[in-house]
């Protein structure tokens, strides 16, 4: 049970903030390339995800699994993108996700009138807060599952 | 509980087989007076609502027909422009039918090699070691699930998200696949599929795991 590592984009598509907390195999490319290939992953996605509905959507792109790892998505009307792998124990990160933008990110960085929004989040206040939210998960074990 | 479509996907990304088991039509007809409180545009060949919403008739769904005549693309069964015909008060009231545009084969053969691709990527951003692709895609209202085989085929399934058994109806697929597509002498690797008894067969794969709700092995 475990969280690997936790994306933040915003609606341009630049990563404003990036931890991981227990990764085990990195992609092999540059951390910008995997930014941008991650940002345009999700982007394609939600576009297939739109034209394949039978249905109309109404929260659109939830989540995603494979054999090893799940992710989980999170967007917010002004198109903040929270992008968070977990290992496939975790059934619903949104809430998780949705709490982080609402009791971390909007506390921490909106109200923070020093911290420019778009550019990446160098707060240390919200990068400690963050790490100990995300230990204190229940789904959260320091030792790989 | 219900299973929308199935596709599947050679080595190469290309779609071989797709079949629409169930495909709800959300659609509303409803009769307009000038002005129209939608703004249209083109999409895709299409005209597309961009802003508005009323009555069951959201952003993104399509202009299907005009008094009660289909359009044809971007133009009205006359031949005229249909954004046009839409901005000239004189042609008002007009009966318009919205909905969800249905996919053209065109589409789906592009969806299915964004989805192919997007499987790969998902194996290579993995933080994990040994991941394989996307194996399941939720949403709101679908779940898709895809099985890759060992040659490298892709089974996908779009069904309710409340469906069960779908991993063993993909294995069930694939023995499908094996028996009546591979076995015969007069299809040919990575094509697509044209059998009449693999239509078949998978047809009744499709509702025996619908009623089930989950697909029993050994069939």
């Amino acid at each position: 049970m475990t969280v690997h590592n936790l994306y933040i984009f915003d609606r341009n598509g630049s990563c404003l903030f990036y931890n991981e907390w227990n990764r085990k195999k990195q992609a092999g490319i540059s951390k910008e390339e995997e930014f941008k290939l991650m940002y345009g992953m999700l982007f394609s996605i939600r576009s297939f995800v739109s034209k394949m509905s039978p249905l109309d959507m109404k929260d659109g792109f939830l989540s995603f699994q494979t054999s090893k790892y799940r992710l989980h998505y999170y967007e917010t009307p002004s198109g903040l993108r929270f992008v968070m792998n977990t290992d496939l124990s975790v059934p619903n990160g949104r809430d998780t996700l949705q709490s982080i933008y609402s009791n971390l990110y909007v506390e921490y960085i909106v109200k923070n009138p020093v911290c420019v929004l778009g550019h990446s989040l160098d707060s240390e206040l919200f990068s400690s807060r963050l790490d100990s939210f995300i230990r204190g998960l229940p789904f959260y074990s320091p030792r790989a599952a | 509980m219900v299973i929308f479509s199935v596709y599947v996907v050679n080595k190469a990304g290309g779609l071989i087989y797709q079949y629409d088991n169930y495909v709800p039509r959300a659609e509303a007809e409803k009769t307009f007076s000038y002005p129209l409180d939608f703004v249209l545009k083109h999409h895709d060949e299409k005209v597309v609502v961009s802003f508005g919403q009323r009555d069951g008739i959201r952003v993104g769904h399509a202009v299907l027909s005009i008094n009660g005549e289909d359009v044809l693309g971007k133009n009205t069964a006359d031949g005229k422009d249909t954004l046009e015909y839409l901005k000239d008060p004189a042609n008002y009231p007009v009966s318009i039918r919205f909905g969800r545009a249905r996919l053209s084969s065109n589409e789906k053969l592009m969806l299915a090699s964004m989805f192919h691709s997007l499987f790969a990527i998902g194996s290579q951003l993995s933080p994990d070691v040994g991941s394989s692709g996307i194996e399941m895609l939720e949403t709101d209202v679908f779940k898709l699930h895809c099985f890759q085989t060992l040659t490298g085929i892709k089974f996908i399934v779009l069904a309710d998200p409340r469906q069960s058994g779908i991993d063993a109806l993909l294995r069930k697929i694939y023995e499908i696949y094996s028996d009546f597509a591979l076995k015969n002498p007069f299809y040919s690797l990575e094509m697509p599929i044209r059998c009449e008894l693999f239509d078949q067969n998978l047809k009744g794969a499709l509702e025996i795991a619908e009623k089930a709700g989950n697909f029993g092995a050994g069939s």
